[in-house]
């Protein structure tokens, strides 16, 4: 891969990421393609993506959507006092990238800390994006999110890991 | 400033009516919720004297498959017997208590081996081998607890599958204290046409910070989901009435949707109290009775238990049956939570999924989305709710009031009956599980 696209695709990640800290979740949801998917696998990255495990969260662009409508809403009683979000990004790495397709596939490690209030969480994996550059730029088909501890007992997690 | 450790102060609550003035016919002192050492009477005494719900005979398929669970603060193991029968041990090693396995679930193989000083035990508990034998020659060990191997549960019963236990030898035997509750069940399984269900999926394990029967009292809270649940209801609501009339309703909106109901839909769908706190809520319908059906899985229950008897088991659709004060299960979609109190002030929230044997994989489909879209820490519909049994948890620290009103629907009737069919919004599936409490409470307290 040439070292132009590289590092257009890295960019788009930490783009993406810096949406979601800014809490512009409109202009963080038209990044997904039409058939985009964001997924929090309960078995994080030994999942298999077969249907035969749950998640903590698998959603489309309609789920994603009814996300973000809710947080919207003045009667959306957990967000008073409000969340706010910091990812923390390692460098990403191309694992795969065919610019036939053109799909590209990354993986970015992370830390992802949410807090409301007096609590304070932190989660930590490694995020898989599938990416396809298209006409009007690139667009997510999957991101997928493997947590070190999908499967722990875990507190109100309310924005985007 | 570091302060000395303080030991807790024992005092307020030694007799039963100590206990018993917590409850009143219509309202609860907010100390049930609040106070430590109820917490501590309650791991003492209620969770010896009741059933709580362990685990599932399919968690645990082969010879010494193993499942561990703490409850009430006690380490327990379900372990498969080589005979095909389950048994439930103390996870503690006879010598010096480590637990003897520290995964969650695995195989022990054909026996427990402490990894501390290498003592052996049977899938049973009996003592297998102890190192240095000699050394114990002569001494009383064989005659003490410490060589009598692992304890063993005396009261454990698996209802179709389903393991309970009860920890200590006062109580009700386990038909008598479930009775006609177990019919929640007998539902659960029969949607089977094999008769067999297998928790499958994974587990979504919620910790909250509020007392754990402030979270069982919701299961059965028909008036909350209008203004909880508002915000995620309204935006379904929006985002759906977007889409073209033609369009097929995703299973998602299909299970969020419903929770948009009304007052007079929720009063309608009726409930049912037992007695020894257990309740089903939505014996007329509730908003799981919506879902789309399925032909050739219905011709499949018609085939194994006849017309008549399929089609009653389809239509018992409750909103959420509980076995108190451990379960709530739903028949439709196939799940169920388990409620775990870890302190008086933390409870931890399990929701499992199950696949009927013999039904589509539609159904396992339903019982994980479901489980996702409303029990997961990521819920949106979850969240709300956590919220607010955390806000009720500060809440009820203030001062001037000391009371929860549990007052919708009270009739002074109602007292001393323990079997009652009623409208869907009447509290007294909230006050039945208090009537309960103190039962179990007092039951094996002095005076």
């Amino acid at each position: 891969m040439d070292a132009q696209t590289e590092r257009r695709l890295f960019d788009f990640i930490a783009h993406e990421a810096r949406l979601l800290d800014a809490q512009r979740f409109d202009e963080w949801l038209a990044l997904f393609a039409d058939n985009g998917r964001y997924w929090v696998p309960l078995r994080g990255g030994a999942q298999a993506d077969d249907g035969s495990h749950n998640a903590l969260a698998d959603e489309d662009r309609l789920l994603l959507a009814l996300r973000i409508e809710r947080l919207k809403s003045p009667r959306a009683h957990s967000q008073h006092p409000p969340s706010s979000c910091q990812h923390i990004l390692q460098q990403s790495a191309l694992v795969h990238g065919d610019a036939r397709t053109p799909h590209y596939e990354l993986r970015t490690p992370f830390v992802y800390i949410e807090v409301r209030g007096e609590r304070q969480l932190m989660l930590a994996g490694c995020y898989r994006h599938r990416l396809i550059d298209r006409p009007g730029g690139l667009r997510i088909e999957l991101k997928r999110v493997d947590l070190l501890n999908p499967g722990a007992t875990l507190p109100a997690i309310q924005l985007f890991p | 400033m570091h302060l000395p450790p303080t030991l807790p102060t024992m005092t307020r609550f030694r007799r039963r009516a100590d206990i018993a003035a917590l409850v009143q016919d219509d309202r609860v002192h907010r100390d049930v919720y609040l106070n430590e050492e109820l917490f501590a009477l309650e791991q003492q005494h209620f969770f010896a004297n009741t059933w709580s719900y362990l685990g599932h005979a399919s968690q645990v398929p082969a010879a010494g498959d193993y499942l561990a669970v703490e409850i009430a603060g006690r380490p327990l193991l379900m372990v498969r017997q080589g005979d095909g029968g389950i048994r439930v041990l103390y996870n503690r090693c006879a010598h010096k208590g480590s637990k003897l396995v520290s995964d969650d679930c695995g195989s022990t193989g054909k026996f427990f081996r402490c990894p501390y000083h290498a003592w052996t035990y049977r899938l049973d508990g009996a003592p297998l081998a102890i190192p240095l034998k000699s050394g114990y020659e002569g001494t009383r060990l064989k005659d003490c607890e410490s060589g009598r191997g692992m304890v063993a549960l005396k009261h454990v019963v698996a209802y179709r599958d389903f393991v309970f236990v009860k920890i200590g030898d006062a109580g009700p035997d386990f038909e008598s204290y479930f009775g006609d509750a177990l019919g929640a069940i007998d539902n659960l399984v029969d949607r089977s046409p094999v008769g067999r269900l297998r928790i499958e999926g994974g587990v979504l394990r919620n910790v909250i910070h509020c007392n754990w029967k402030m979270y069982l009292e919701n299961i059965n809270d028909t008036v909350h989901p209008m203004s909880t649940h508002e915000s995620a209801t309204q935006a379904a609501n929006a985002l759906w009435q977007g889409q073209p009339a033609d369009a097929p309703k995703p299973m998602a909106m299909e299970q969020i949707l419903p929770f948009g109901a009304g007052y007079d839909f929720f009063d309608r769908m009726g409930g049912r109290i037992y007695p020894n706190g257990h309740s089903v809520l939505g014996i007329n319908f509730s908003i799981h009775s919506g879902y789309a059906q399925m032909r050739d899985y219905e011709q499949a229950l018609s085939d194994a238990h006849g017309a008549e008897r399929a089609a009653e088991i389809l239509q018992r659709s409750p909103q959420n049956s509980v076995c108190f004060p451990s379960l709530a299960l739903k028949g439709s979609p196939q799940a169920f939570r388990v409620i775990r109190p870890l302190a008086a002030d933390r409870t931890l929230i399990e929701a499992w999924s199950l696949r009927v044997e013999g039904a589509p994989a539609l159904l396992f489909e339903r019982s994980m989305t479901y489980n996702r879209l409303v029990f997961s820490p990521m819920s949106v519909v979850a969240h709300d709710d956590v919220h607010l049994f955390e806000n009720m948890q500060e809440g009820l620290r203030g001062e001037g009031n000391d009371w929860v009103s549990l007052h919708r629907g009270f009739d002074p009737a109602e007292l001393g009956q323990t079997t009652l069919e009623v409208n869907g919004t009447n509290e007294i599936l909230m006050r039945n599980q208090f009537r309960a409490w103190v039962k179990f409470m007092t039951l094996s307290m002095q005076d």
